[in-house]
């Protein structure tokens, strides 16, 4: 639920923590009932933070002290509050002191009023959760009343209702679930939306009665509040002195929302701020951009600068003072004291006087107005309409504020593969059991349908179809209203565009899979041997004969299926019901043979802790006993317990030999389960995908109870599998296992799935005596060869495993597995411990492709991207040869390309390996450097920029000169010595000369090495894109981190820069908006030093002709106005919406990019050009006024009010030169400055006669508007100023164009067609031939407008094209293995 | 279309401005469409800086250096500094008629009236007429601001205390007789100054209100006693002295003195000889400065100045010029693809 909580959890900070807690409990935290004791000081639960939160920065008292404070960390306010200051001291001061206060309380009151706003948002949601309503236990009144959120405490009772929302961490100890689970979502604290199954305590799980808090009398002994979500460690320790281990199954955390569970009952552990929730908040990252870093190097050179013009005036004014010597002339001032200032005591106070009227220079705007421009664009990238995703309802997400032009300026991408390049939507493709491949080409052509329908679906326009699925729409209207209240929301993609129109409509409320995931064409001939196998089965059944009679290949295909459909974690729920899973007790239709049998269902094997832990692991010896044990559980309701198991028992007496396929009809609660479209909700993909294909062959999971798994199959019907462990997936064992008890031939089975790398090291050697053992190995064997085709065919394959346990190998596991699981110490590593010994000697049954599809437009973005001169690596997890195909799926890779695989099993070898490829590309590739270049490629080379060289630091012409068409390869254990400092050299040499570089069965700490390595070796822009939990190390290395807001979570996304809905997006990104953040905020700096420079140089050219007094002509109300109000908004509105080239343009045009990849719009030397240029148009706004009024009684004023107007208009009119695109809000915002500046001046010229010393400025702008010598002066001198860079600008759009004003040309190009239009100009060169001066020519076409340029010898654009070098693959992997290996 | 945007709560909004597709005009800054933008500019310009220029070359300027630094100069005794109450007279003679109305105006040059610490010595609340300035004057007037016995000086500060105080008579020689030229002294100040910025204190008579004062150093005369010709144009009124307290911006200026537009004046000054009798008070040897008189006519733009007509001449043929280099340009690599 998008939950106030959820909108504040973004922005919080931790506030205050109590920090009142005694030394004497450090280590973990006593949690009483607060019923127990009275509310004052005598409750131990006291000094535990309570459940009010308070996220706010500030108070009202606070507020101003502390946002000052913080304020002045910034250095450059520091700096203008320092200048503001000095106006105080008269011997220096230049302006009004409280004027000269205005520009630095205007933008520190701006920070601050946003800061105000933002912090008042913060405690409007506070306020908004604290009062939300929750019933607690009264120990008053006896009963649960409902409270305030922030008045629930540690150690209160709670009561939670379906779709409530938690409060505070709560141990969960009742639910009304009969199976004591309660199930929770917790999409608001990692965005997965599957539901998660919380058990209730065990020390009261088998209460059957209401949970009665007042009788609860147990202490809580647990960690200490942390802020890790899946970790949960302690013990309850009830009256009795019993102990049970408490897990992270039995917390339910604030912020999820109960699911599925009329009723819960817990006691508060943590609250407010001491939820894991809440101490999982981090504020919003602060990056600084490229750009920025950038400016920061100009700021310095503009204090220069200030300082050396201040410097110059002081000494001046000293040599201007000494002249006089002891001639006192009558226009001296003396000091106060009626004494003669010495030249230098007056060169000191003027410098300082000097940096105050020179302060403009630094722009105190610059900052603030670079905010304001950011944000803007971050607006705009939100809102762009093809950075949306119809299908999740999702559109891209800025979640740092402040690189938005990094964006514009990216040279590597660093890639996840699954989720990002692919879709993570899993689909069945084929498998193989028993050594036997099941090709499912059926399957394959309804996959390639779904493909057609797809491109068909786009191509017609989306209107055209609304009309017959307006109904269906309106159909589920009502009920989406109503599941609304539920508000999941699903990020699952879906099939075809219609099918997500449809899809959609359910699939906001559940995680449903598309129909492409679900409807799987079987294979026939499976198809025939399952049935076979099941009707076998089946009549053995009847017979009574044991199952191990099976031939043992349908055994194992019905073993293939049954663990498909077994071992994974998939919740099972009805459409009708979303949310609602199916729960069905079958108990009384499965083959019960015994009471003893069902009384061992119901021993908490499990489930028991500690101390009746004996009798549970003798359960295969001792079975009678286990009965006496589970009634001397502590709990008050045993006895209930014990009497509802006796109602059961001669209910199954009664329906003992009921068994039968079809459910029973006297539970009306129960739906038709044939009948109802069982849905799967999995926590991966994959497995969701395994689950339909077992169910497309008949074997369908029809129920889902803690202890019990329901399966439906052929001719057998629905049995029921005792589960009895499950171990869970986790990336370092990379398989997951399950243990059962089979219903039908009542042996304990373990089901593994997994890598195939890891499950076939796993697989039991098979005895090559007898015949068996040779159909085993010759399984293997086979399987292998199915994997690697598998591999090849870019399939994700998985193996399938089992293992039968013997009753006592199955109770020698158990005990250990017990001890483990209650063991308070390192108990993860017990487990783990523990699923390695369980996970030995399998069977291997088979194995399933499944098909990873890529997402849309991925090889197109990833053509763009690489033409806009982008090298992107891919790193995955994934095996070599999965990574390989998927690779050349999507275009990384090309057939023809030549490919490098890195290979090696030591460090030595590494080396070798990299040596080798050194030389190898330097053989073939140096020398026939002329050969190696190629068209499509050209950015890639040497791409020369405007005439000065680019700055070698950046190792660019290092690192791009040479890139070849070779594809690197390179596995993760290659890589780790690759890695490593002795090699990280040569590996870098090696991989930038390659065009792509695949790093395959990577960790994700290799991930963010690599990143780093090449981002700080290579002196690059990185961006890194990832969608799981494993690109997060990656993202956040990263100079700009993406995340895909895909299926595996959100962790990704909120380690981000960036989330987007799909990889394609990342072409618009970058190429449009990053392009544009970046020229814009680029120029737009440029503009703001321009600016600033020209204005504050009229006031220096002033001082030659005052004495170097640090008199200002112009009035000090338009110097300290002139960058906050003049000229502030139309700077705004270009460094927003200017568009250098149109988003069409730059989409086709990747080349682009480049620009902002070499920083072409903002290079050091444009800095000072631009210095130069203010200064030349300084000298011509002063010095036209300055002959014009010569020889006459212009007074100060009424002579430099029109040096500011035209500076004004010179400055503005610039930025018109500069602007590329002029829309309504260009024209309206310099119209506007114009008239504030005009009104500004006349209101303040005519008010106060008396006041503004020194300047008293009173009805001069009236005057000057009577004086035609303002009007004529108001015309030439800024033609005059702007005449050089007009004629400049003009001059290079003709003669030397550059990349970026060529694509504007074509933006101008009618549109009647534009895609020829385009075409014409993609064979653009960008600098492949190494004549520099030719660097954009221009493909001649005759249907190329006029403006195209053409020099008439450099006549057409040659595509020069490598003959395709076929055949000459120079593979190293397999010579190298077997020499180096 | 509404149910689906209920439906896609974060869809972004469709709109030119959100999708930054706003209606745009590119300027492209190419040959073809600033050749016949600066021709045209630069006629324009050409024109204007003729018309400039006519204008400027049909005003008369008459000007006068009476600093008597040289020998042979009718100032040379009155420029020593000593020298108290020292009067030169000046003879000059008019070819044509000067054509009325004349203006008369006095110059300085290498006088740094916008010296940023004299500009600032001065108390407007004091020249308003506040009465409470007149006790304590502001502080910026140190240190004109108390004399040594601690009384206010009004009017206060640097500026009003280097008030200009030569004096000019200008006769002209008819028949050997001196005729005295009346100068009109009415209106050379600005009207706002007079009337709204500057206030004498309303008391009457207007001495009463500086009692307890005294007056600015280098000033012979009290506030209050400026014009003994015209009681009205005294105190913190008197036009001289506004025209004074109005800073000149660069160091070379020139003051408006008096305007010639009465009598047998009113049309201009006739040709002829004449002379101008000066009260040589101003000291201006200890900064190198020059003093002058300058007799002027002025044109709808102001005092002759032929800066502006150049400029305009020059930036319009640099226009032309330009459109003349980007039609090479053109021509050199536009018009292969020009067909």
């Amino acid at each position: 639920m998008a939950s106030p909580e959820g909108a504040a959890a973004a922005k919080v900070k931790l506030g205050p923590r109590k920090k009142k807690k005694s030394k004497k409990e450090s280590k973990t935290r006593s949690v009483y009932a607060n019923i127990l004791c009275e509310e004052d000081d005598n409750n131990p639960n006291r000094q535990y933070a309570d459940n009010k939160i308070k996220t706010t920065k500030y108070t009202v008292l606070s507020f101003l002290p502390k946002n000052l404070f913080e304020q002045f960390h910034r250095f450059a306010n520091v700096y203008f509050v320092f200048i503001a200051l000095l106006n105080f001291v008269p011997v220096v001061n230049a302006f009004q002191p409280e004027l000269a206060l205005a520009p630095v309380v205007f933008i520190l009151s701006v920070t601050a009023i946003k800061d105000l706003w933002e912090d008042y948002r913060r405690h409007r949601s506070d306020k908004e959760i604290n009062h939300m309503d929750c019933l607690v236990y009264s120990r008053t009144e006896r009963r649960y009343v409902e409270k305030f959120w922030k008045e629930v405490h540690v150690g209160d009772f709670i009561r939670l209702r379906c779709n409530e929302i938690l409060p505070a961490d709560v141990l969960l100890l009742s639910s009304s679930d009969p199976d004591r689970l309660c199930h929770i979502e917790t999409a608001t604290l990692d965005g997965e939306t599957n539901l998660k199954q919380r058990q209730v305590v065990r020390s009261f799980f088998d209460l059957d009665c209401d949970f009665d808090p007042s009788k609860y009398d147990s202490v809580i002994e647990c960690e200490k509040p942390n802020n890790d979500l899946n970790r949960f460690r302690g013990y309850i320790i009830h009256r009795s002195g019993r102990r049970d281990a408490l897990y992270k199954d039995n917390l339910l955390l604030r912020g999820c929302t109960i699911r599925n569970t009329e009723e819960a009952v817990g006691i508060v552990i943590y609250a407010g701020h001491e939820t894991k929730a809440m101490l999982n908040n981090n504020g919003p990252r602060y990056k600084r951009s490229k750009l920025e870093r950038q400016m920061n190097v100009d700021v310095f050179w503009c204090v220069i600068i200030l300082l050396v013009m201040c410097s110059f005036a002081a000494v001046g004014h000293g040599l201007w003072m000494f002249q006089y010597g002891d001639k006192r002339p009558v226009f001296d001032v003396l000091s106060p004291e009626g004494t003669d200032l010495s030249p230098v005591l007056s060169a000191i106070y003027l410098f300082l006087t000097m940096i105050i009227v020179f302060q403009v220079l630094i722009p105190i705007s610059l900052f603030v107005s670079i905010e304001i421009v950011k944000i803007c664009q971050v607006y705009f990238i939100h809102q762009d309409a093809e950075l949306y995703d119809e299908e999740s309802d999702s559109h891209l997400q800025c979640r740092a504020l402040n690189i938005t032009e990094d964006l514009g300026q990216m040279q590597y991408i660093f890639s996840d593969k699954t989720g990002t390049l692919t879709d993570n939507k899993m689909v069945f493709r084929r498998c193989t059991v028993a050594g036997v491949e099941y090709s499912h080409d059926a399957n394959a052509r309804r996959l390639a349908m779904y493909q057609e329908m797809d491109s068909e679906e786009e191509e017609c326009p989306s209107r055209g179809g609304t009309l017959p699925r307006r109904d269906s729409v309106g159909s589920h209207h009502s009920v989406k209203v109503v599941l609304r209240s539920h508000s999941t929301k699903s990020h699952r993609r879906t099939g075809s565009r219609a099918e997500a129109k449809r899809a959609s409509i359910l699939s906001k409320h559940t995680a449903f899979s598309s129909p492409m995931e679900k409807d799987i064409t079987p294979d026939p001939q499976l198809m025939d041997k399952v049935n076979e196998c099941g009707s076998q089965m089946d009549f053995m059944r009847f017979h009574s004969q044991p199952m191990s009679q099976l031939p043992s290949d349908l055994g194992d295909i019905m073993d293939f299926f049954i663990a498909l459909t077994l071992c994974n974690t998939v919740v099972v729920s009805s459409p009708d019901q979303p949310r609602h899973k199916v729960r069905m007790r079958f108990e009384l239709k499965s083959p019960v043979k015994t009471i003893e049998d069902f009384i061992k269902r119901f021993t908490p094997s499990r489930l028991t802790s500690g101390s009746n832990s004996s009798s549970s692991s003798s359960l295969t010896t001792n079975r009678s006993s286990t009965k006496g044990c589970s009634s001397m559980l502590s709990s008050p309701s045993a006895d209930s317990t014990l009497t509802k198991l006796e109602e059961e028992v001669t209910a199954v007496a009664v329906a003992a030999h009921a068994f039968s396929p079809t459910p029973p009809t006297y539970d009306g609660k129960i739906r038709n389960p044939e009948g109802a479209d069982l849905r799967y909700e999995a926590e991966s993909p994959d497995e969701a995908a395994l689950v339909y294909a077992a169910k497309a062959y008949k074997c369908s999971l029809v129920g889902r109870l803690p202890d019990q798994m329901t399966v439906d199959l052929p001719h057998l019907g629905k049995l029921n599998f005792e589960l009895l462990h499950t171990l869970g997936f986790d990336s370092t064992r990379k398989r997951m296992s399950v243990v059962v008890k089979h219903p039908l031939t009542e042996q304990i089975t373990v089901y593994t799935k997994g890598a195939d790398s890891v499950i076939m090291d796993l697989i039991k050697s098979p005895n090559t005596g007898n015949s068996k053992g040779k159909r085993q190995k010759k399984i293997i064997y086979r399987t292998q060869n199915y994997l690697n085709q598998y591999a090849a065919d870019g399939l994700r394959t998985l193996c399938i495993a089992k293992k039968i346990l013997s009753k006592e190998e199955y109770a020698c596991w158990l005990q250990r597995h017990l001890e483990a699981e209650t063991a308070i110490q390192g108990r993860e590593e017990l487990l783990f411990e523990s699923a390695l010994r369980l996970e030995t000697n399998l069977q291997l049954l088979g194995a399933t492709g499944i098909e990873d599809r890529l997402q849309d437009g991925v090889p197109e973005t990833i053509d763009a991207l690489r033409k806009a001169g982008l090298q992107i690596w891919v790193l995955t997890g994934d095996k070599q040869e999965t990574a390989v195909n998927i690779a050349y799926a999507c275009k990384l890779l090309d057939p023809e390309e030549e490919i490098l695989t890195l290979n090696a099993d030591s460090m030595e070898a590494c080396s070798l390996l990299l040596e080798e490829s050194l030389h190898y590309i330097q053989a073939k590739f140096l020398c026939g450097s002329a050969k190696s270049f190629h068209a499509d490629f050209a950015p890639f080379h040497i791409y020369p920029s405007p005439p000065p060289p680019p700055p070698p630091p950046r190792h660019w012409s290092s690192s791009h000169a040479a890139v070849h068409r070779l594809g690197l390869v390179i596995d993760g254990r290659t890589l780790a010595y690759a890695l490593d400092r002795t090699l990280e050299d040569k590996f870098l040499a090696v991989a930038r000369s390659c065009r792509s570089v695949l790093c395959c069965r990577s960790t994700p700490l290799q991930k963010s090495m690599v990143v780093k390595l090449v981002r700080n070796k290579l002196k690059v822009m990185t961006l890194a894109i990832g969608d799981g939990a494993n690109d997060v190390s990656m993202i956040q290395v990263a100079d700009v981190g993406v995340g895909i807001s895909g299926q595996e979570g959100m962790q990704a996304v909120m380690a981000s820069d960036f989330a987007l809905p799909r990889f394609r997006n990342l072409q618009k990104l970058l190429l449009v908006h990053g392009h544009w953040c970046y020229s814009r905020l680029a120029n737009m700096i440029l503009y703001f030093f321009y600016k600033n420079a020209m204005f504050v140089a009229l006031i220096f050219w002033y001082q030659f002709y005052c004495g170097f007094s640090g008199s200002a002509m112009i009035d000090q109300w338009y110097l300290i106005f002139f960058n906050l109000m003049f000229s502030a908004f139309p700077q705004l509105i270009t460094g927003t919406l200017d568009k250098d080239v149109s988003a069409q343009t730059l989409q086709q045009l990747p080349q682009l990019y480049i620009n902002g990849q070499n920083s072409e719009e903002y290079k050091p030397y444009m800095f000072w050009m631009n210095m130069i240029d203010a200064f030349y148009q300084s000298l011509v706004c002063f010095f036209i006024p300055y002959f014009a009024y010569a020889d006459s009684d212009v007074d100060l004023f009424t002579w430099g009010t029109p040096v500011t107007t035209i500076a004004v208009f010179t400055i503005l009119l610039h930025l018109g030169v500069e602007t590329k695109t002029w829309t309504w809000m260009n024209l309206l915002s310099i119209c506007f400055s114009v008239a504030l500046f005009f009104t500004v001046a006349l209101c303040y010229n005519a008010s106060c006669p008396t006041c503004y010393s020194p300047s008293n400025p009173y009805w001069t702008m009236q005057r000057l508007l009577q004086d035609p010598t303002f009007y004529l002066l108001c015309l030439i001198t800024p033609a005059a100023a702007l005449l050089p860079r007009y004629f400049y600008r003009a001059c290079q759009g003709t003669i030397f164009p550059s990349p970026v004003q060529v694509g504007r040309r074509l933006d101008r190009l009618p549109a009647k067609n534009p895609h020829g239009n385009i075409l014409s100009l993609s064979g653009i060169q960008t600098g492949a031939r190494p004549d520099p001066e030719r660097k954009f020519s221009v493909a001649k076409d005759p249907r190329r407008p006029r403006e195209e340029s053409q020099r008439p010898d450099a006549s057409l654009s040659v595509r020069i094209e490598l003959p395709p070098e076929g055949g000459v693959k120079y593979t190293k992997n397999s010579q190298e293995r077997l020499s180096v290996g | 279309m509404v149910k689906e945007e209920n439906e896609s709560p974060n869809r972004p909004d469709n709109t030119a401005f959100t999708q930054q597709r706003l209606p745009a005009w590119q300027p492209m800054l190419s040959a073809g469409i600033v050749i016949p933008g600066f021709v045209l500019i630069g006629l324009a310009f050409i024109g204007i800086g003729v018309a400039l220029l006519i204008t400027s070359r049909n005003i008369q300027v008459l000007e006068l250096d009476y600093t008597g630094t040289e020998q042979n100069s009718p100032c040379f005794q009155c420029s020593d500094p000593d020298k108290q109450n020292c009067v030169c007279t000046l003879q000059f003679s008019i070819n044509r008629l000067f054509e009325g109305p004349v203006f008369f105006y006095y110059g300085l040059s290498n006088y740094f009236q916008n010296y940023r610490r004299y500009g600032v010595s001065r108390d407007d609340g004091q020249l308003y007429g506040d009465l409470s300035y007149f006790k304590e004057p502001y502080d910026q007037c140190e240190p004109y601001r108390y004399d040594r016995n601690k009384r206010p000086i009004v009017p206060c500060g640097s500026v009003v205390n280097s008030l200009f105080n030569d004096t000019f008579r200008l006769f002209q020689i008819v028949n050997g007789q001196q005729k005295e030229v009346p100068l009109d002294g009415k209106g050379i100040a600005w009207w706002t100054d007079y009337n709204i910025k500057f206030r004498n204190p309303t008391v009457t008579p207007l001495r009463n209100a500086f009692n307890g004062t005294v007056k600015p150093l280098f000033w012979p005369r009290p506030a209050y006693e400026l014009d003994t010709s015209d009681p009205a144009n005294n105190g913190f009124i008197n036009q001289d002295f506004l025209v004074w307290m109005r800073r000149a911006a660069l160091p070379d200026f020139r003051k408006l003195y008096r305007r010639i537009t009465e009598g047998d004046y009113t049309n201009g000054l006739p040709a002829g000889n004449y002379s101008l009798e000066i009260a040589y008070n101003y000291p201006v040897l200890s900064f190198n400065g020059r003093k002058m008189v300058v007799f002027s006519n002025v044109s709808w733009m102001g005092g002759k100045n032929e800066f502006l007509g150049i400029a305009y001449l020059v930036i319009g043929t640099l226009c032309v010029v330009m459109s003349v280099v980007m039609l090479i340009v053109y021509a050199k690599f536009k018009f292969p693809e020009e067909e």
